[in-house]
């Protein structure tokens, strides 16, 4: 019942080399070869598309941790990778639904995939809690915050873009707003 | 505060020379400022991870929408898996729509009294006639026939009335008259009795023509009716002879409605005194035409009678012309018109029959 999927697959290699250079054009890449696969799994076995965006995205996410934490290695096809951990993603949620037989209707050969997705679960779990506590912090603390430490812009374009009078206002602003921040991620 | 500015100075290496031998040495001998630069470091790492996670994700969002999803589903889904996914993930949910749909139904039926006999009875009566017979009769019989195994056997469980329509030996009756029977048999009032086999038969209208199959039958003699075509009106006076006991008993009344039992118009609403054993009579106007077939009664009303309109009985001789070689040459003279009510029945009642169906 497998439908033949034709798409233009890029080279494992290049993926890999692509996802370490934080390339966009391979992140379009692996996006558009692999999502259909994983669209047809989701939606055989009682998924929508959003289900199947969603578990896509999570997987590329894995995938990305996986390579950057630089133990990936090629000893099974990207696509046997991506195709597992959506599977078991999926599997995953219908238990949660608890709207499955315990079966599935499968495209393709799959691996062992349970160590990344603990590994995974355990960043998901730390992305939600700083996603919460950044929610928390309000504003302007998360935006200095967001500025400084994920987007490395310097204290002094801070400072003008905030309009402190001078660096040192700026950096003692930017320390409270760190201790607060601690203080409401290890509070969650 | 000066504490952590120095921490991510020394982390992000922009210490140096005397400074960062300092610290160096310091983290060394106190395990607490070693522990809190493991510590911000750890979470520094979070918040990183957090920002590419979250670039990421916004990366991928904006490549998904550039993307056709409902012509890559078309593509990898083809339409039967389509109605077979969609039959799994519903069936559970059309099940239990079906059950209580089906339990709504039967309950409802039920407390309506659906099922109860009485509210799906019709009222209408059909005339047809059960001969009761005593007991002791009966035995009586029994004895007869054991003394004289020649004597006819007769033992008739229904009757009605029938009318001849030629002289040649075809009569008219109602289909319920016959419905069922094995053999039939006409007697006029003198007691004469003759076999008779159905040659026409529509239940959708109750009309049936039968034959004399018979070798002491000759011929009935000139029919004195015709049978009328056009419609009656209402409030003409009829008349109807037939057999609701084992001799002629006239009935007389008028013409009430142009349709019959629950507005049928193949029938009319006669108010007229019938019985069981009226089916089959010929309804006459008082000029001697036939305009119907008394057919039956309404139940829980007086002065109901309903009769087949005389149109049908021409359709029904049409058809069997048609389907058969019979010869019927109906009367077109009418001899009872001008006549007294009494000299009307007199010459009647030789041509209306009992019709004994066993």
């Amino acid at each position: 019942m497998s439908r033949e999927i034709k798409s233009s697959v890029p080279e494992d290699s290049e993926v890999i080399l692509g996802i370490l250079n934080d390339s966009k054009k391979t992140l379009e890449g692996i996006y558009k070869a692999y999502f259909p696969m994983v669209l047809q799994l989701v939606v055989t076995n009682n998924g929508s598309e959003d289900d199947a965006k969603d578990i896509f995205q999570e997987s590329v996410i894995v995938l990305y941790d996986k390579v950057k934490a630089g133990n990936f290695e090629l000893n099974s096809k990207l696509k046997t990778f991506l195709y597992s951990v959506c599977r078991r993603l999926w599997l995953k949620r219908l238990n949660i639904k608890s709207r499955s037989s315990g079966n599935i209707a499968d495209f393709e050969g799959i691996e062992a995939v349970e160590q990344d997705l603990e590994y995974h679960e355990e960043k998901d779990r730390q992305f939600k809690q700083m996603d919460e506590a950044l929610g928390h912090l309000g504003e302007p603390c998360r935006t200095i915050i967001e500025e400084f430490y994920i987007n490395n812009k310097s204290m002094q374009e801070i400072c003008e873009a905030f309009g402190y009078t001078n660096a040192d206002n700026a950096k003692n602003q930017k320390y409270k707003c760190l201790q607060r921040l601690k203080k409401l991620f290890f509070q969650v | 505060m000066e504490l952590t500015e120095r921490i991510e100075a020394y982390l992000n290496g922009e210490m140096s020379g005397a400074e960062l031998e300092a610290f160096e040495s310091l983290r060394a001998t106190n395990p607490a400022l070693d522990q809190q630069i493991v510590a911000h470091q750890a979470f520094i790492t979070t918040l990183t991870n957090y920002g590419k996670k979250k670039k990421l994700m916004s990366d991928m969002n904006a490549i998904h929408e550039t993307l056709d999803v409902q012509s890559i589903k078309a593509d990898v889904i083809p339409a039967s898996t389509l109605v077979r996914m969609l039959w799994n993930k519903y069936r559970v949910n059309a099940a239990v729509a079906a059950s209580v749909a089906i339990l709504a139904v039967f309950t409802s039926l039920l407390l309506t009294g659906y099922f109860s006999h009485n509210a799906t009875k019709s009222d209408m009566n059909l005339l047809r006639r059960q001969v009761s017979r005593e007991l002791g009769e009966v035995k009586k019989d029994q004895k007869e026939i054991l003394r004289n195994m020649e004597a006819p056997v007769n033992p008739g469980i229904f009757g009605g009335t029938g009318f001849a329509l030629t002289a040649n030996g075809y009569v008219v009756t109602n289909s319920h008259v016959i419905k069922g029977a094995d053999s039939i048999y006409i007697q006029n009032g003198k007691g004469d009795s003759y076999k008779v086999n159905v040659v026409y038969d529509d239940p959708a209208f109750d009309l049936a023509i039968l034959k004399i199959n018979d070798a002491d039958f000759e011929t009935f003699g000139s029919i004195p009716y015709s049978i009328r075509k056009a419609q009656s009106d209402v409030s003409e006076n009829v008349f109807t002879v037939g057999f609701p006991k084992d001799d002629h008993v006239l009935g007389k009344g008028y013409l009430s409605s142009a349709s019959g039992y629950k507005g049928d118009t193949t029938e009319y609403q006669v108010d007229i005194t019938v019985n069981n054993g009226n089916s089959g009579g010929p309804l006459l106007d008082n000029r001697g035409n036939v305009i119907g077939v008394i057919k039956g009664k309404q139940s829980l009303a007086d002065g109901t009678g309903f009769a087949v309109k005389s149109k049908y009985i021409l359709a029904a001789v049409d058809s069997l012309q048609n389907t058969s070689d019979a010869q019927i040459v109906l009367n077109k003279k009418n001899q009872l018109a001008g006549l007294s009510s009494a000299d009307q029945y007199k010459k009647l009642k030789n041509y209306v029959f009992m019709v004994k169906v066993y």
